[in-house]
């Protein structure tokens, strides 16, 4: 590539045309497929989203409408007027207390862990196993316990289980951060006579402020996006919005209109949550495998 | 902390571990492991009592039954059933994500302005939550309204309509779209980075000797992230095995039982049939096997770092 750049100057090449140069013509075909494959994994999303957007005679039209005529806000109305935002608001609540437990707990662990070696190698992969066994194994028996505590349809019961399915992946994804932090900090700062929990909160935690962000919002996610322990240990008080959105399918009737406004309130805080730390999404989703 | 002279004699990490703090690295621990007891441990236990003994919705008899249960396990064919779909799925969709994923990782791999967006508009259906996915894909499959057939009808010509998540023949290859849609950019993300991180003097020095794309690829690119593929496997291989949500939003196993899964079918016995002892053999049966292939793979995967 560069040998032929030499041989032929600049200014022959642009009279010979842009097109001429095999690397401008990859690089549109490059752009091309990336747009075509780009729109293809979208479509879904747009045509859910425009659900909520559409009259309930577009709704049902067939063969479907493409673009939304008004942008009638039906199924949001429909929404807030039937009381369905409570399930967010649950969702909301469930997915958050558990996300600030789990942070907590599970970063000091991996403090532990990291700079201490608490239980080698075995208690940490012992810790991670836990996060990778099907989810409807482990809430069976939690289930037999919930309804001898009469804890079913409960909040607190609810944020344990997502606390404690969520810690795991906490102490993985902060251990390697804390083991990124040079120790050299601490150590000094143990010289200067503070004590180790002031360490841990003055140094620790501040050196791995950008770790514990993105962690947080993929245990957040995680939470929120959870369905199967919700459906099983929910009734009617602590219904998340993904349980309830498996309700808008009804044997007579779908709710599309529903469903769509449903999705866009759930689906919009992620993008944006997603967007905010996209330098972290490759370590995050790996479960720190792979640094990015 | 009256010791800080000899501090800075000895290493950091083996002066806290043997001498100065065991308290206070247990302490740390502690609640974290309490509550993985609370939630993992304890009901497996009662998980394990339960499985001998035989509570049904017909009656609870909690005497100790022996290997009732556990021997119904080998006579139960639509466990099995369930089993073999769960396997063949993952067989089949585990490879296509991988495929499709590292297709679209080498499509980006080079660098071309504007590559962040895309790659951020890719990773939208990794993140959202599988019943909203669920929800996409049925509406996209519709039989009257949805695209997916217009489309199709505009194809051949015709009107198409597919019920794609009725007739037998198109159950599973709905949840396949579904679950290929899912997952592909969760593949293709991680590659993408594995890509990124192969080293470019090789490539060209084997492009200098006159080595073929294909040659390149499998001698020196391939190898390369192949630590990386491992856990992509193993990550997506166990989410395949509780594969659950997807289904439940598109056929909740249906039509009859031709899109059940383990898990879906552990729901429906323990949920729906109440059938508690004979669920927590499975359960039971589930996690040991699951819990020993997974602490193998990640001891391989945690000793290689």
């Amino acid at each position: 590539m560069t040998a032929v750049s030499v041989q032929q100057p600049l200014g022959v090449a642009s009279s010979k045309g842009w097109w001429a140069r095999k690397a401008n013509r990859r690089l549109v075909v490059r752009y091309i497929v990336a747009t075509i494959v780009t729109i293809i994994f979208l479509f879904p999303v747009y045509w859910l989203f425009i659900m909520a957007f559409k009259t309930p005679e577009e709704v049902f039209a067939s063969p479907p409408v493409w673009l939304p005529s008004d942008f009638s806000l039906d199924g949001f109305v429909e929404l807030f007027r039937d009381g369905d935002v409570n399930t967010v608001m649950n969702s909301l609540i469930t997915a958050g207390t558990s996300t600030v437990f789990a942070m907590f707990f599970g970063t000091i662990a991996a403090y532990s862990l990291a700079r201490f070696k608490t239980g080698g190698d075995n208690l940490a992969i012992w810790i991670i196993s836990q996060r990778m066994i099907p989810p409807i194994t482990i809430v069976f028996p939690l289930f037999l316990m919930y309804a001898l505590l009469g804890w079913i349809d409960s909040f607190h019961g609810l944020i344990l289980l997502y606390t404690a399915f969520n810690l795991p992946y906490v102490i993985w994804m902060m251990r390697g951060y804390i083991e990124d932090i040079p120790i050299e900090l601490e150590h000094s700062a143990l010289v200067d006579g503070w004590t180790r929990w002031q360490v841990l909160w003055r140094v620790v935690f501040p050196m791995a402020r950008a770790g514990l962000f993105a962690t947080a919002v993929f245990t957040f996610i995680f939470a929120w996006n959870d369905f199967i322990f919700a459906l099983i240990l929910s009734r009617t008080e602590v219904t998340t919005f993904p349980v309830q959105m498996t309700r808008f399918f009804g044997h007579q009737q779908t709710f599309w209109g529903k469903i769509g406004a449903m999705s866009v309130i759930g689906t919009l805080p992620i993008f944006f949550a997603v967007a905010a730390m996209q330098r972290f999404i490759v370590r995050g989703i790996s479960m720190g495998a792979v640094k990015g | 902390m009256k010791a800080t002279t000899s501090i800075a004699d000895t290493s950091f990490g083996y002066r806290v571990s043997v001498f100065a703090d065991r308290r206070f690295k247990y302490l740390l621990v502690w609640p974290a492991v309490l509550i993985l007891l609370l939630v993992a441990i304890f009901p497996l236990i009662n998980l394990l009592i339960v499985s001998f003994q035989d509570i049904s919705i017909i009656g609870e008899n909690k005497t100790f039954q022996g290997g009732l249960n556990y021997g119904r396990l080998f006579e139960d064919a639509r466990l099995w059933q369930s089993i073999w779909h769960t396997l063949a799925f993952t067989a089949v969709a585990l490879p296509a994500e991988l495929i499709l994923g590292l297709l679209l990782a080498l499509l980006f791999v080079d660098r071309m302005p504007g590559r962040g967006i895309f790659v951020a508009l890719l990773i939208i259906p990794t993140v959202i939550s599988p019943i909203v996915a669920g929800a996409m894909w049925r509406l996209m499959l519709d039989t009257q309204f949805g695209p997916v057939n217009q489309i199709l009808g505009w194809i051949v010509g015709g009107p198409v309509d597919i019920t794609w998540t009725v007739d037998r023949a198109f159950v599973w290859p709905a949840i396949f779209i579904t679950e290929v849609w899912q997952w592909t950019p969760f593949m293709f993300l991680l590659l993408l980075a594995a890509l990124s991180n192969v080293d470019k003097s090789q490539i060209e020095a084997a492009q200098i000797d006159g080595a073929s794309g294909l040659r390149i690829f499998f001698k020196i690119v391939l190898p390369a992230i192949k630590p990386v593929l491992a856990i992509v496997l193993l990550i997506r291989g166990l989410d395949l095995f509780r594969l659950f949500d997807i289904v439940w939003a598109l056929t909740k196993g249906g039509p009859g039982t031709t899109t059940e899964t383990i898990s879906l079918y552990a729901f429906v016995l323990g949920f729906q049939q109440f059938e508690t002892s004979y669920t927590a053999a499975i359960a039971f049966v589930v996690i040991v096997l699951l819990s020993i292939i997974v602490i193998l793979a990640l001891r391989r995967v945690e000793l290689a770092r």
